[in-house]
């Protein structure tokens, strides 16, 4: 699993409840108001499921969840991208 | 003895008698933990019974057909060990959980408070942080079978938002005041409990503070939807069920009322709701085995179907007995008040309503990006 292709696969999942708007990977979803409070918990079940990761409570914060780049970044904190 | 065995000697005959007395005994919570109905959604690594999702789901279905006051029961204990199992740190986890998947201890579910219903992120009780400690202050309304539990799961408000934590009915300064005479679960009586300055230990805290409601309340309440759309598809056989054998007993005009062809209508639309609540909710279970995150969409479909049609249904079963289904000779009229109340509850129906149009227009949507 690359960098790449976590970063593809998680923005893919987003655009399944963002059809009709542009985002960037560093846009924060929830400040944009284009999720809705079930997201969270969408999101964790996506990345742990995808990713075969299982988050702490203290990896919940949801700055870790705003943003393509948050969650890449999280997963990239969590070991699962192969060295390059 | 089967679970099927046990519903069918041991609560189903009772069913009506809690309802009138307000209360279901202890004891039957005990013999279903020995059938291992308690412990079910938990895994077997963390000490469960680790049971495939569409088998605990056939338990809640068997157990709602023939109580919904007890499968409220087995819904708040399915929340509150969830919640544990999922979000508690490891020192909180060694000692609840066991005693809790075991069925030795009664989980229970404190969110709404007498000003705070759906709005659950904007609950009143506090949680003031007292060295190692959490003192609790606060009052919370309508928690089920509050005099059955031995520890809830309370949530409440930290300097950094909604926090969840576990407070054991014992603890000094917990009291619990039963409410009476409450329109439906009434086995389940639902009380009203005031916190005043109780102190629990800060390592009882469920899920990290001040994601109490993003997180704990929002993924516990989609297991307690999960059991009541499960218990409402139960509720709505029994409806199909004492409407058929009724309608083939009774006679008026000279034939039974199962010849009379609006009276068929009724049973027709029933048992169709049956169906289509029974298949929402394996289809939800499907999703939740996988740990899919459609799971969460798919159970709110699925409790606010089988929810809408339990209303329905029981409202139908009602109309058929006639009189008679409005007094205490035959359970219909406990399935009506029942059924009412899973429309309330785990989110009202309005909220499912919300959350599933809310998921409809992205997934339904045109997809018009540039």
């Amino acid at each position: 699993m690359t960098q790449s292709d976590a970063r593809s696969k998680v923005r893919a999942f987003l655009e399944k409840f963002i059809r009709d708007q542009d985002f960037e990977d560093g846009d924060n979803v929830f400040a944009l108001g284009l999720v809705n409070s079930l997201m969270a918990m969408q999101l964790v079940l996506f990345l742990e499921k995808e990713f075969g990761v299982k988050f702490t409570n203290q990896d919940l914060n949801l700055k870790n969840f705003r943003s393509v780049d948050a969650m890449v970044e999280l997963l990239g904190a969590r070991g699962i991208f192969a060295a390059a | 003895m089967t679970l099927q065995g046990y519903i069918d000697s041991a609560i189903a005959p009772r069913a009506d008698r809690w309802d009138c007395e307000e209360r279901i005994p202890r004891q039957v919570l005990s013999d279903l933990a020995g059938l291992g109905v308690l412990g079910a959604h938990v895994s077997i690594a963390q000490g469960g019974g680790g049971r495939p999702v569409v088998e605990w789901g056939e338990a809640l279905e068997a157990v709602g057909e023939a109580s919904m006051s007890l499968l409220s029961v087995l819904t708040i204990h399915a929340m509150s060990s969830y919640a544990l199992a999922r979000w508690g740190e490891a020192e909180a986890q060694q000692e609840w959980l066991p005693s809790l998947t075991s069925g030795a201890k009664l989980g229970g579910f404190c969110l709404t408070e007498p000003t705070i219903g759906c709005d659950a992120k904007s609950v009143t009780t506090r949680l003031e942080e007292a060295g190692d400690s959490w003192r609790v202050t606060g009052t919370k309304r309508w928690t089920s079978a509050a005099e059955l539990v031995d520890v809830f799961l309370v949530f409440g408000q930290t300097d950094q938002g909604p926090t969840a934590v576990l407070v054991p009915r014992e603890t000094p300064g917990v009291t619990v005041t039963p409410i009476s005479g409450v329109l439906g679960f009434r086995g389940a009586r639902a009380c009203e409990l005031t916190f005043k300055d109780v102190v629990v230990p800060k390592r009882w805290t469920i899920g990290p503070q001040g994601m109490g409601f993003s997180y704990v309340a929002s993924s516990t309440l989609d297991v307690g939807r999960f059991c009541i759309a499960c218990g409402s598809t139960g509720l709505i056989r029994a409806c199909v069920r004492a409407s058929v054998d009724y309608a083939r007993q009774r006679k008026q005009f000279g034939v039974p009322l199962s010849e009379h062809q609006l009276i068929q209508a009724l049973i027709a639309d029933m048992t169709t709701s049956y169906k289509a609540a029974n298949a929402l909710w394996r289809q939800a279970a499907k999703a939740r085995e996988e740990l899919l995150p459609s799971s969460i969409m798919e159970t709110t479909t699925a409790k606010y179907f089988a929810s809408t049609a339990a209303s329905r249904a029981a409202n139908d079963a009602v109309q058929i007995h006639g009189a008679n289904g409005c007094g205490p000779d035959y359970p219909v009229q406990r399935y009506f008040r029942d059924a009412r109340i899973t429309e309330l509850i785990e989110g009202s129906n309005q909220m499912q309503q919300v959350m599933i149009a809310q998921d409809a227009l992205n997934a339904f949507a045109t997809r018009r990006r540039r």
